[in-house]
């Protein structure tokens, strides 16, 4: 992981493409190096789809090294979606592969002087970068399987689907999974859309050949790899539960908590939620010949993905998680685990992020364009966004779009991007994330579900504002030191509760670099990343008025608690303040 | 009084999903934990009425008991 791929896709005469050495960016990995990237190469007053923005693809510190669930991706841009700098994460394989070819990031730059369509392909003997116009408007799931044609079963894919070359705001990057599905996707702020006005429409990756990234000290990283493996299985959530049920065993505890968005964040209780749970779907799947437990990449032992077949026991989807079940369902009153199957499955192949989708139809819904509830009008229209009809494409705009164009006054946006699964006056804590979160409303950016409700690394009130700055500040630093090292962010639940497990985790880094990291220098490097974001965002024109929710949070009470959000605008202006 | 049991993931296995019990007055989320034979370390997460509790947590007639084991996603 010691060179850089830079392709110029605006260069005279075609894209024009350099391998570098990792020069001023050397030591970083993932989240770290794409936000870097971008907050050093990207104007912050560029337009997102315009030759000066660049789409950066990094897999982690870790990736393609012998340590667990080290697979993760990382995509920056500055995103169409929000305006501001995004990272958005993904499973699969790609960034194992990409780091076992060597190439600690690729960065895709300038803008197509024509209409052509390119394939990249990257393997150990080097990079070509050709025109493919047959592949124009394919979906993920036809691409793949052409590519497999093509280039053999041992690729890893990175795509766009025709959202991505719509230039679609919800527009997503698809990665494929170890048996070349492109059900892993970096879902959020429409980097599809990136990728899309660079023209490139797949980057395939093979790695035969290559071997695993050798540590500095194999047998102090051999057996920091043995204690990490065994803490994840030892903890109850990575251990046990996130392979039975899934992200989706959340439904029913955000439903029993009263946090869960039912239609359009009306109320926090679903009555439908038990038909769509995690318990229930794990179940369904099991009984249909497929199952709840599925590395979404090689080397990932937690497994938290599952396959989803139909009733007459063929593929429909991977087993959509939390978020996307939710978006599809609850948010839209929709309680049909197959319809949010298909859902799940149109969303991967069209290339869109489910959340954003799910919550644009839940704001079409409240605007009567359907009805809440209705499964088969759902469908139709992710369909009409597939084709780009002109109703498909005011939706795959994203929820606040959509809520602009039918005059829709409660939509739950963050800098334009749609709220995820916790209604942030039940969760507090999650209310601090997405108002303060330089990516725009993220879930994942500091996830105090953790702590609010699931009681993983102490408890904090839900319900009381008290507190709730510091705990998203804390995790929203560990988060970014997190994305920044290639593990899956659902190491944090053992992370947080077995300080072994820690540990193991320090020791994996440092006996792979020869470094002497401790827990400090992590938080540094998340504190790190975090000011690189927000210095991107103010020079793009953010202000702390950005960090904020959307009014009605503050003065609508949402049922069962009857609460609004109460965390003080000094209160979040804070949160940055270390 | 009655008080509803709501038992969620890994709890319903040789159990129940959900089930209407009668209780003395005076009982606790600890009384009937025991009685299901469910021990506080399993019963990680407890809601009453939408409310977190623990197993100390006092209940009335009309309850809703909601009890996870360790959960997590995201
Ligand atoms: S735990 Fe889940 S999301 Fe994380 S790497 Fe494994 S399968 Fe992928």
């Amino acid at each position: 992981m010691d060179k850089i791929l830079r392709i110029d896709m605006g260069a005279e005469g075609g894209p024009k493409m350099q391998v570098e050495s990792l020069g001023e960016y050397a030591g970083l990995g993932g989240r770290a190096m794409t936000s870097s990237v971008v907050a050093k190469e990207v104007p912050p007053f560029c337009h997102p789809l315009g030759g000066e923005n660049k789409l950066v693809i990094a897999p982690g510190l870790l990736s393609g090294t012998g340590a667990a669930m080290s697979g993760r991706l990382s995509v920056g841009c500055k995103s169409p979606l929000t305006g501001g700098i995004k990272e958005a994460n993904s499973g699969g394989q790609p960034a194992q592969v990409l780091a076992r070819l060597g190439y600690g990031a690729i960065i895709l730059e300038g803008k197509p002087q024509g209409d052509d369509l390119y394939k990249v392909f990257i393997n150990k003997d080097g990079v070509k970068i050709e025109a493919d116009n047959s592949l124009k408007m394919m979906t993920n799931y036809d691409l793949v399987s052409k590519m497999k044609g093509e280039y053999g079963d041992k690729i890893a894919c990175i795509s766009i689907g025709p959202a991505g070359e719509m230039k679609m705001q919800s527009a997503s990057i698809a990665c494929t999974d170890p048996e070349q599905r492109p059900s892993r996707h970096a879902g959020r702020g429409g980097t599809g859309a990136v990728m899309g006005a660079k023209g490139v429409k797949v980057i395939v990756l093979d790695d035969t050949g290559c071997k695993a990234r050798p540590p500095k000290d194999l047998q102090k990283f051999r057996a920091a790899n043995k204690i990490f493996v065994e803490g994840l299985s030892r903890h109850p959530v990575t251990g046990q539960a996130l392979p039975a049920y899934g992200t989706n065993v959340l439904t029913n505890i955000l439903n029993e908590a009263g946090a869960y968005p039912t239609c359009n964040f009306k109320v926090g209780q679903f009555a439908g939620a038990g038909k769509i749970s995690g318990e229930t779907i794990a179940e369904l799947e099991t009984k249909r010949g497929a199952g709840p437990t599925h590395a979404c990449h090689r080397g990932c032992v937690i497994r938290c993905s599952g396959i989803y077949n139909d009733k007459d026991g063929n593929f429909l989807s991977k087993q959509p998680e939390y978020e996307t079940v939710w978006a599809h369902g609850g948010h839209c009153g929709i309680d049909d685990p197959d319809a949010i199957a298909m859902l799940d499955f149109l969303d991967d192949t069209y290339g869109l992020d489910t959340i954003e989708t799910g919550v644009a139809i839940g704001v079409a819904m409240q605007a009567g364009v359907v009805s809440y509830g209705d499964a088969q009008a759902a469908i139709n229209l992710v369909k009409e966004i597939g084709k780009g009809t002109p109703l498909g494409r005011i939706l795959g705009s994203g929820a606040a779009v959509t809520g602009k164009v039918f005059g829709v006054e409660k939509v739950p946006v963050v800098k334009g991007q749609a709220m995820p699964a916790y209604d942030p006056r039940a969760v507090q804590g999650i209310g601090v994330t997405y108002a303060t979160s330089p990516m725009g409303a993220d879930h994942t950016a500091g996830y105090s579900i953790a702590t609010n409700i699931l009681k993983s690394g102490g408890f904090v009130d839900p319900l009381k504002p008290e507190g709730q700055v510091a705990l998203s500040r804390n995790l929203q630093v560990a988060t970014a030191a997190i994305d920044s090292t290639g593990m899956c962010l659902f190491i944090a639940f053992a992370i947080l509760d077995q300080p072994d497990t820690f540990q193991s985790l320090l020791d994996l880094l440092n006996s792979f670099y020869g470094l002497e990291l401790t827990a400090d220098s992590v938080s540094d490097l998340g504190k790190k990343v975090l000011r690189i974001e927000r210095d991107f965002n103010s020079r793009a024109g953010f202000t702390k008025e950005d960090d904020r929710l959307p009014r009605f949070f503050y003065t609508d009470p949402v049922l069962p608690h009857n609460v609004t959000f109460m965390v003080k605008d000094e209160e979040l202006d804070s949160l940055f303040d270390w | 009084m009655k008080v509803t049991v709501k038992l969620f993931a890994s709890l319903r296995k040789d159990r129940f999903a959900v089930d209407d019990f009668d209780y003395q007055e005076g009982v606790t989320v600890g009384h009937i934990l025991a009685s299901l034979n469910i021990s506080e370390e399993e019963a990680a997460i407890i809601f009453i009425n939408a409310r977190h509790g623990g197993p100390d947590s006092p209940l009335k007639e009309g309850d809703l008991l909601a009890i996870f084991p360790p959960v997590g996603g995201g």
